[in-house]
């Protein structure tokens, strides 16, 4: 009996040292949690291409575990699967947009998988969720308004001069010079070049430039001055020639109008301005108009033309080229003196009524700043979230 | 009346688009889009037989600077015939063709030799305009000169003995920041309305001077 108890004693003694052996349970590995909540609406106003999936994050997905993957979303047609995977998102992201072949009017279950490593822990399965289209982009009313005001005035002041009642203008400089710049030309017995710009038909500010080329084209038919248009766009050329024919029969002088008065160089922003420079080194025009839409070269052109001597009346709505316009030519329509420029040369009432619109458009705003810096110095409101267009 | 009728009708789409996201509207800007460069990529022939036929014009008729004329055909002819027959066909943009090998190095120096003189003429340009000619032109001269000093490592350095934050460049940003920002947001300001105004004109064809017409 005692040589058993002692054995007894022994083995235990024994057991107590070998490996595992612990005198307690060992703590277990910390486990791979679900994200929860998870949701799936459609898109707000979109063509009903796309879903967006939220969730809230896994209990697991803190920035401590390196080991967590992030999160991948499954989807399916039916709650019964097959499930496959439409996209992936890191750790610490809650949301993912799936745009990714959505057909119309069908139905989509989605599920949210978080990974570490080979292990997964999918939420529960949400939907289901339509794609649909919305008519109307709820996020743009305030540009609908603002358009709509616009517009609204723009119409009604071109109805008002359409009865003939008198609008007034302010002295544009560089508009009123025209006919001075065309003289001096005509003096001088040296040509007239009109630049309208790099961009193509599809820039308003290059639409902006060809009425003003139909303008001083009028101008210089009646002076008898020789006016070349080189282009830099196909299109541009045509609808120039278009332009300036239409100009010289309009003063009666058909014969003297050629269709190689407007004429294309390049496409290329350089070579256009390099072949310009040398038209104008070579040639030393009297008069030069830089009107339309320009980038990097207008420094090269203006420049150019300032070192051979000619006048120079430019006009942009490029607001970073405008200081080297201002600096280089004599005179320089500046942001929106270039796209009335038309309408003040034709004095045509319509035109002119729509100058009027736009003047109070301008007021409508200054009165909104004047209004808005108040309220928001004050902190009364977020005024400028009202302006924020999605 | 047609040209009317479809500047009108492109243009209010165009409006309506940006408003709903409905089908068709939404896949209308791309569409039109593509159109355009399509017809853009055809245009491109009109131009390029337009400056041949000048070129060639000149030429024989020896006019003034004719032998640049001459440049002008032997470059186009050079470069298409160098693009469609010896660089290997659609192929002709790969790194390695004879095609390639004239845009890398004969076209890309000629053009930033072009952009490098923006140097010159900037300087030159800047030398006449910042004159003290009267109080707006010397407010210039002393806002350039500001924000010029304060953009190099010197204007911190002769003013290194004021606190950070008050220094020449902390100066040149406010400037760059403040004044120059609301100036150039207010000319912004006046661009949008010419703009819509414009467009507005050319929806409702009060505007035709891009068809040749007159109001």
């Amino acid at each position: 009996m005692r040589r058993a108890l002692l054995l007894a004693l022994v083995l235990m003694l024994a057991r107590a040292g070998l490996p595992g052996a612990r005198a307690t349970a060992p703590p277990e590995s910390p486990s791979l949690l679900p994200p929860t909540s998870a949701v799936a609406v459609d898109t707000p106003n979109d063509a009903g291409r796309s879903l967006v999936v939220r969730w809230v994050l896994s209990p697991s997905d803190r920035e401590q575990d390196v080991a967590f993957a992030g999160y991948e979303i499954l989807r399916a047609e039916s709650p019964e699967g097959p499930f496959v995977a439409v996209g992936d998102t890191p750790a610490r992201t809650n949301e993912f947009v799936d745009n990714r072949e959505l057909r119309d009017g069908a139905q989509y279950y989605y599920q949210v998988v978080a990974r570490r490593g080979e292990a997964l822990a999918p939420s529960v399965i949400v939907g289901p969720v339509i794609p649909a289209a919305q008519w109307f982009h709820t996020g743009r009313v305030n540009t609908l308004i603002a358009v709509l005001v616009l517009s609204g005035l723009i119409i009604y002041f071109i109805e008002h001069a359409r009865r003939g009642r008198p609008i007034f203008l302010r002295k544009i400089a560089g508009l009123d010079a025209v006919d001075e710049a065309v003289g001096r030309a005509t003096e001088m017995g040296r040509k007239i070049l009109f630049i309208p710009g790099i961009q193509d038909m599809d820039s308003v500010q290059t639409l902006a430039g060809i009425a003003i080329l139909g303008r001083v084209a009028r101008t210089t038919s009646t002076y008898g001055a020789t006016l070349e248009v080189p282009v830099s766009r196909s299109l541009v050329m045509v609808a120039a020639r278009e332009t300036v024919k239409e100009s010289y029969m309009a003063t009666g002088h058909p014969d003297s109008y050629h269709d190689d008065m407007v004429y294309y160089l390049t496409d290329d922003q350089f070579g256009y301005a390099a072949a310009l420079e040398g038209i104008m080194v070579r040639e030393k025009p009297a008069t030069i108009f830089l009107q339309g839409h320009f980038f990097a070269e207008s420094l090269i052109l203006a420049e150019n033309g300032n070192a051979i001597g000619a006048i120079q009346i430019a006009g942009t709505a490029e607001p970073s080229q405008l200081p080297f316009f201002v600096a280089t030519c004599d005179y320089t329509l500046i942001g929106e003196e270039f796209f009335v420029a038309g309408a003040y040369l034709s004095r045509e009432p319509r035109q002119l009524g729509s100058l009027k619109g736009q003047d109070l458009g301008k007021a409508i705003i200054l009165a909104l700043l004047l209004v808005g810096i108040v309220v928001q110095t004050t902190g009364v409101f977020d005024f400028a979230s009202l302006f924020l267009v999605q | 009346m047609v040209p009317l009728f479809l500047t009108a009708f492109v243009g209010t789409i165009f409006v309506i688009q940006f408003f709903v996201p409905h089908r068709p509207f939404s896949s209308m800007q791309g569409l039109l889009t593509d159109w355009v460069q399509i017809i853009v990529a055809f245009a491109i022939w009109l131009g390029a037989l337009n400056l041949m036929r000048v070129s060639a014009e000149s030429v024989s008729k020896r006019e003034k600077g004719w032998p640049y004329a001459v440049i002008i055909i032997a470059s186009f002819l050079l470069m298409a015939v160098i693009g469609f027959f010896f660089s290997g066909g659609t192929r002709f943009q790969d790194p390695g063709t004879p095609f390639d090998w004239m845009y890398q190095n004969v076209y890309n120096p000629l053009s930033a030799t072009m952009f490098a003189m923006l140097a010159f003429y900037v300087a030159s340009a800047s030398y006449r305009a910042f004159r003290a000619r009267n109080r707006e032109a010397t407010l210039l001269l002393l806002a350039g000169f500001l924000v010029m000093l304060g953009r190099v490592p010197v204007g911190d350095q002769i003013t290194a003995f004021l606190p950070d934050g008050y220094r020449l460049s902390n100066l040149a940003d406010l400037i760059m920041n403040i004044p120059n920002k609301a100036g150039q947001r207010a000319i912004m300001i006046g661009i949008a309305l010419g703009i819509v105004s414009t467009s507005l004109r050319l929806i409702l064809g009060i505007e035709r001077s891009h068809l040749g017409g007159e109001a």
